[in-house]
């Protein structure tokens, strides 16, 4: 694996740094010190009719084995460009990668051609798309669904193949799996199309499992029984989760590390606990307290007033600067440098640079 | 401020044709008052009929039984002049701001259409002026008057229709699902916007929604609704303090609340199954094949509309001193839970 120096620091010490999980009341430790994946400085831009769109400026991040990394923001801010850009999916030629790459396994995704893609797309890393309505094909009965991915990916019989279909869309909890095969997805409710969905990209096995707002569609008690389905796939596969989604309440539930992405960069990383309990960004603080929270009494909503910059002209500095209650001169102008809180936790932003901390002392 | 009743349904049923006779019973008989000022919530999952209900009070729909009753007056059997007239005092935001703004008509022409539909103003120039104040009072500009709503972003494109609803100067909003198409930063915004606007206009508003967090924020009271039916009412604080009905329960245990150390330590009461179809609902109460308490009495009989404290409505068995007074299978069921 080739290592970038500038970029490895946003996580710590890449591959040395050992996280640990943070431990729920009887559930088991877990250790995660292998990294899977290292994206790394990437640039994607799609040009429009309107001009260029920089989705992506600048992305770097490490994904640990067995781990779940969530990737918060507000629509527009590039996560969805993320995950679509490490699993290959960005639309050429009007989408670009114009710089950096994916590592996973000693290979860089970004450079490999369409049918070495393809070997990668659903066998090691597969993903889960927002809506299940229109994530599977009407017109085919899942079964085939099913067992389209083995199929043309690896050597199996179709008795095989149906065999493990079977199985599978027990483990994500579809009753009589035998019956349900033979039907449409018109025949399930969202719920059941949703872990149908599941059960096709586990069905490789894969090791990276990329989950696009999975439960956004969904019901919250719907969306509870799906988080609680990944949380026990995890646990018996060790599959490694990014999930992309823009719910705090689910982050806190299922993310060992969240990630916070704000006009096509990572703006903030760290353990959960540590971007919950001692957010260092502005806009990290900002969108936690502009969530209404079931569990505490009257308290004033604090939204961030403003909307995100224009991508199709980023500015030059920090592009929050314009909602940043606490903006500098010098935030306008520049764009701050990385700061390491601690081995897990890193945050752009000019009021952790000495000056600025002097300055508010 | 006095307590005065300014929307009244009364048993209120909206069924749809499905066809080969079957009917789809997407409101079954729900009952409720909103008084003068107030922030009234209606949540439930999709498909409870909620967004029907919102409908059908303002009369976009035709009710199938029951009332709705608007300061006294039936909204369902008015003249055209009457509703002409009454649809001034009440009005609707709508869910998706990218849908429910004409893409050929500029901000303008969309906030002055329901002053020129009711003839309000004489002149251009006193539209012109009222459409600044209100683009001014939902908090854009008057330079935005000529532009196009794909020129906005969502939560701006939100700010339009809520301009625009706010044309005739109504009394009486229904809000349907207004910011589950927005960001959390966003939503934040907006709501507080729509707090405003309730303080200045004294406004009462029927606030949709199925995010069950920002419905406790904005509202005074809560109807939890279930395929169709009302099974809960009560003030906002005592619905999340003191939920009643199982259905309520479990809804609010479902929500992530963002802050793990509390979400990690959480029971979690998971719903079993999913929503049966509101074509041919379940007999007795409509929430029992889904209930962790469910009764062989629920199966049977509908469980009666109870007061069981002052404003706190709740329709289930496990209430009913009288279901349970009269089935000693019950007793043994709620002794043992």
């Amino acid at each position: 694996m080739n290592e970038d120096e500038n970029t490895l620091k946003k996580n710590g010490q890449g591959g040395a740094a050992v996280l640990t999980k943070p431990e729920a009341a009887g559930k088991r430790k877990q250790v995660f010190s292998e990294v899977m994946l290292s994206v790394r400085d990437l640039y994607v831009s799609f040009r429009t009719f309107g001009g260029e769109v920089q989705a992506l400026r600048g992305v770097s991040f490490d994904l640990y084995k067995g781990e779940t990394l969530a990737i918060v923001g507000e629509s527009g801010c590039g996560k969805s460009v993320t995950a679509n850009t490490i699993m290959g999916l960005i639309p050429e030629p009007a989408g670009r990668i114009k710089n950096g790459s994916v590592l996973f396994k000693g290979k860089d995704l970004t450079k490999l051609d369409k049918s070495k893609m393809r070997k990668v797309q659903g066998v090691d890393i597969s993903m889960i798309f927002q809506d299940p309505m229109t994530a599977l094909n009407p017109t085919l009965k899942i079964g085939e669904q099913l067992t389209e991915g083995l199929r043309t990916h690896q050597k199996v019989s179709i008795g095989e193949a149906r065999k493990k279909a079977i199985k599978l869309l027990e483990v994500v909890g579809i009753p009589n799996p035998e019956e349900r095969m033979k039907q449409y997805p018109h025949q399930f409710s969202g719920g059941m199309r949703q872990r149908i969905v599941i059960a096709i990209a586990l069905i490789c096995e894969p090791e990276l499992l990329i989950a696009d707002e999975p439960t956004t569609a969904l019901d919250v008690t719907i969306q509870a029984q799906i988080l609680e389905l990944f949380e026990e796939i995890q646990e018996r596969t060790g599959v490694s989760i990014i999930l992309i989604t823009h719910d705090l309440g689910v982050v806190a539930k299922i993310a060992d590390r969240i990630a916070v992405m704000y006009a096509g960069k990572v703006i903030e990383i760290g353990t959960k606990r540590e971007v919950f309990y001692t957010p260092q960004h502005p806009y990290t603080k900002g969108l936690l307290a502009s969530v209404p929270r079931l569990d505490l009494k009257e308290e004033e909503l604090q939204p961030i007033e403003g909307t995100p910059p224009d991508l199709f002209a980023p500015p030059i500095g920090c592009p929050f600067t314009a909602r940043c209650p606490f903006a500098m001169e010098v935030c306008d102008r520049i764009y701050p440098g990385t700061t390491d809180i601690s081995v897990t936790h890193a945050v752009d932003c000019w009021l952790q640079d000495e000056r600025a901390k002097k300055l508010f002392d | 401020m006095t307590k005065k009743v300014i929307l009244s349904v009364k048993n209120l049923k909206r069924y749809f044709d499905v066809g080969r006779g079957q009917k789809l019973k997407a409101v079954d008989g729900i009952s409720f008052d909103i008084v003068r000022g107030e922030t009234f919530g209606l949540v439930g999952e999709s498909g409870c009929g909620k967004s029907t209900a919102g409908r059908t009070i303002l009369g976009l729909y035709n009710k199938t039984d029951g009332e709705v009753l608007y300061e006294g007056q039936s909204i369902h059997d008015m003249t055209d002049n009457e509703r002409h007239r009454f649809l001034k005092k009440m009005q609707m935001i709508f869910q998706d701001p990218y849908a429910s703004l004409n893409p050929r008509s500029t901000v303008y022409e969309i906030i002055a259409e329901p002053m020129q539909i009711h003839g309000m103003y004489k002149t251009q120039e006193e539209m012109r002026a009222r459409v600044n104040e209100l683009l001014e009072d939902v908090g854009l500009n008057r330079d935005h008057a000529n532009r196009y709503p794909h020129e906005f972003s969502g939560g701006q494109r939100q700010r339009i229709g809520i301009a625009r609803s706010l044309a005739l100067d109504p009394e009486f909003i229904i809000a349907d699902e207004p910011i589950s198409a927005l960001d959390v930063s966003v939503q934040a915004q907006v709501v507080k916007l729509l707090q405003r606007l309730q303080r200045e206009k004294g406004l009462t508003y029927l606030f949709i929604a199925h995010d069950l967090s920002m419905v406790k924020y904005i509202s005074d009271r809560i109807g939890v609704m279930y395929l169709g039916h009302m099974v809960e009412l009560t003030s906002s604080k005592q619905l999340y303090d003191k939920p009643l009905h199982p259905y309520t329960e479990a809804l609010l245990s479902a929500i992530p609340i963002p802050d793990p150390d509390i979400e990690e330590s959480r029971e979690r009461i998971l719903l079993k199954g999913e929503l049966p179809s509101p074509i041919n609902p379940p007999s007795g109460c409509v929430f029992r094949t889904r209930c962790p308490y469910a009764m062989e009495v629920c199966g049977e009989l509908k469980p009666k509309w109870l007061e069981k404290e002052e404003g706190h409505f709740v329709a289930c068995h496990l209430h009913d001193e009288e279901t349970l007074k009269r089935t000693d299978a019950v007793r043994e069921v709620v002794g043992s839970s």
